[in-house]
């Protein structure tokens, strides 16, 4: 059975759609729809009942987030996307945009009804510079075609939309920090509450969400939330998924596939299976901040409550695969070393903690271990965790509970041999 | 707002840019969340960002120059030293790893005989270590005035190199 194509549904490789092959795929009816027939109060219930949640990565449902957002308060409020994408091993949203930009243009300006906000941002990250170009693009078509302006078909309703190319570091992505960017302030984030939804961009309402969230909200407007929740192979989720595929599969390219979708199937038949005839060991199943899954996980769903239950995360649904030969050490090592290079350093868990991580790992890489560094190194995860100001170091001990969890024979070999038995 | 004629843009911004910027920033509310458009203007022009960049853009928006600095600093991707015609952001992060990145990146250091922060000299090329680019399927790989390349095989490399050197004489 294959997936209905939401998203990808006008991807094509090496092209890019804009706004006249966008409009005959259905493109803009969502908007045309909810501008004539639909209230924002009926929209923001609409994304409630669909059960929509953020496809950033925290998985909180978005209907619920907007619940939180004061739509009727006076003055200006905003709506942020966040495509900053730079967690190891995302790359969803890059392919989105590549192949579709207009979905987030009118996602923006449905979710900007739906809220009410007057000004919309869309923060991208500098590697995506292609993906910004399209997008301004796409926004000068909207503009022409009445869909961005004042009285938007004759709503009533008025709307600007802004793209905003950054200059990169991962902190970036944590929302609070994003909004510093975007205000030309130093990026590092803020203390919470107050939340965004309260005092966000520059003082005022704002709600940040994720480029593949609002991507979905034109295609829940068309077929309804039951369709939308029916679309998932298990209880409770909903939607498709972009699952971007990397490391060591045969395929590593971005499939839409549905919520609920098990590990088996994403390894063994969308991947292909593993290179060179090797064995699956391990996978990241949503990014660098989330704990390995392993061949014993196989059968598990892809969905946001499965993992937990497993002690991980579905996080951004970016699989990155590792085969047998792979040292889970010296992977974990190079995961740290990209949280402890990014770390803002605001706070001392991330700043130092990390850093001592990094030492921890690289010292019983390279046979220099003992036992008492792997002591070490479990203390520090518990003194790390839940410690500090953001979630950049929460989520960089992600990888390493996982790498306590499954591969503490791993460590333990590595000591005892006095190197490391996956190098020659 | 700053006032056109006063402002001298030192050869970093041409002509067009400091107006559309002045402009622009008389237009907003909070001309301060440009700071990055024009670093990366300036950076556009004159491959990277000197001190007279950053009192450009400060006078620009009406910042004090630590203001500037202090977002300046903050991002890999604005160089606040002089780096080479093509700088090579080299992915370090997870996926290249696990396809060959730490090969690559020493590869590169080989082949142009460099080490990373280094620029060669014949000031064409500086190599940079980066996290994640975003083209994880495509791995190992590099980026480059923010196009990418990967899959990235030996050959490949030549082959880029190639290229590059041949266009910089062009």
């Amino acid at each position: 059975m294959s997936t209905p194509q939401l998203l990808f549904k006008n991807r094509r490789p090496g092209e890019t759609v804009f706004m006249e092959a966008y409009k005959a795929t259905g493109g803009y009816s969502a908007l045309e729809k909810a501008l004539t027939k639909s209230s924002p109060d009926e929209i923001r219930n609409l994304v409630k009942e669909s059960g929509l949640r953020g496809r950033g990565g925290a998985g909180f449902p978005t209907g619920v987030k907007w619940t939180f957002f004061p739509s009727d308060a006076p003055g200006p409020k905003y709506l942020v996307c966040n495509c900053d994408e730079m967690e190891p091993g995302t790359y969803k949203d890059g392919v989105l945009l590549a192949a579709d930009p207009h979905q987030l243009v009118e996602g923006m300006i449905l979710s900007a009804y739906a809220l009410q906000t007057d000004v919309g941002y869309i923060f991208i990250r500098y590697a995506y510079e292609r993906q910004a170009e399209y997008l301004r693009k796409a926004v000068e078509e909207a503009k022409a075609a009445g869909y961005i302006g004042k009285n938007i078909l004759g709503s009533g309703f008025d709307f600007e939309l802004l793209v905003h190319g950054s200059a990169g570091r991962y902190i970036l992505g944590e929302e609070t920090a994003l909004l510093n960017g975007l205000e030309g302030q130093r990026p590092n984030p803020r203390m919470k509450p107050p939340f965004p939804a309260t005092r966000g961009l520059f003082g005022r309402p704002t709600t940040v969400n994720n480029v593949e969230t609002i991507a979905n909200i034109p295609h829940i407007v068309n077929g309804g939330a039951l369709w939308f929740r029916d679309l998932a192979l298990t209880p409770g989720s909903s939607g498709t998924k972009l699952y971007g595929l990397s490391g060591h599969l045969n395929v590593t390219e971005c499939f839409e596939l549905p919520v609920g979708i098990p590990l088996r199937e994403i390894v063994e038949n969308y991947g292909g299976g593993m290179r060179g005839g090797r064995k699956f060991k391990a996978c990241l199943p949503g990014g660098a901040s989330t704990p390995y899954l392993t061949a014993e996980h196989m059968d598990v769903a892809l969905d946001f409550d499965s993992l937990e239950k497993v002690d991980s995360r579905y996080g951004t649904a970016g699989v990155t695969a590792f085969d047998d030969q792979t040292c889970m050490v010296a992977a974990t090592l190079n995961l740290i070393q990209f949280f402890a290079r990014e770390s803002c350093g605001w706070c001392s868990p991330c700043r130092d903690g990390l850093t001592m991580m990094r030492w921890l790992l690289e010292t019983i890489e390279n046979g220099e271990g003992t036992p008492e560094h792997l002591e070490m190194l479990k203390d520090q995860l518990k003194n790390i965790s839940g410690n500090s100001f953001c979630a950049l170091a929460e989520g960089a001990m992600g990888p390493v509970a996982g790498l306590l969890m499954h591969f503490e024979q791993e460590i333990v070999d590595h000591i005892e041999k006095g190197c490391c038995p996956f190098r020659d | 707002m700053a006032q056109e004629e006063k402002i001298d843009s030192v050869g970093l911004l041409d002509e067009n840019g400091l107006a559309y910027f002045i402009a622009h920033a008389g237009e907003l509310e909070h001309p301060r969340e440009l700071v990055i458009d024009v670093l990366r203007a300036i950076q556009k022009n004159h491959g990277w960002v000197p001190d007279e960049g950053v009192e450009l853009t400060a006078t620009i928006l009406g910042l004090e120059p630590i203001d500037v600095e202090e977002v300046a600093t903050f991002y890999d991707k604005i160089f606040r030293r002089p780096v080479g015609r093509y700088p090579i952001h080299i992915c370090d992060s997870i996926c290249c790893w696990s396809n060959g990145g730490e090969e690559l990146a020493e590869l590169f250091q080989q082949k142009l005989g460099i080490a990373f922060g280094q620029t060669t000299e014949d000031g064409l090329f500086t190599l940079l270590p980066s996290c994640c680019l975003g083209v994880c399927g495509q791995a190992p790989a590099v980026m480059i005035h923010q196009r990418h390349y990967g899959p990235l095989s030996a050959d490949d490399v030549d082959e880029l190199i190639e290229r590059l050197r041949r266009e910089a004489s062009e």
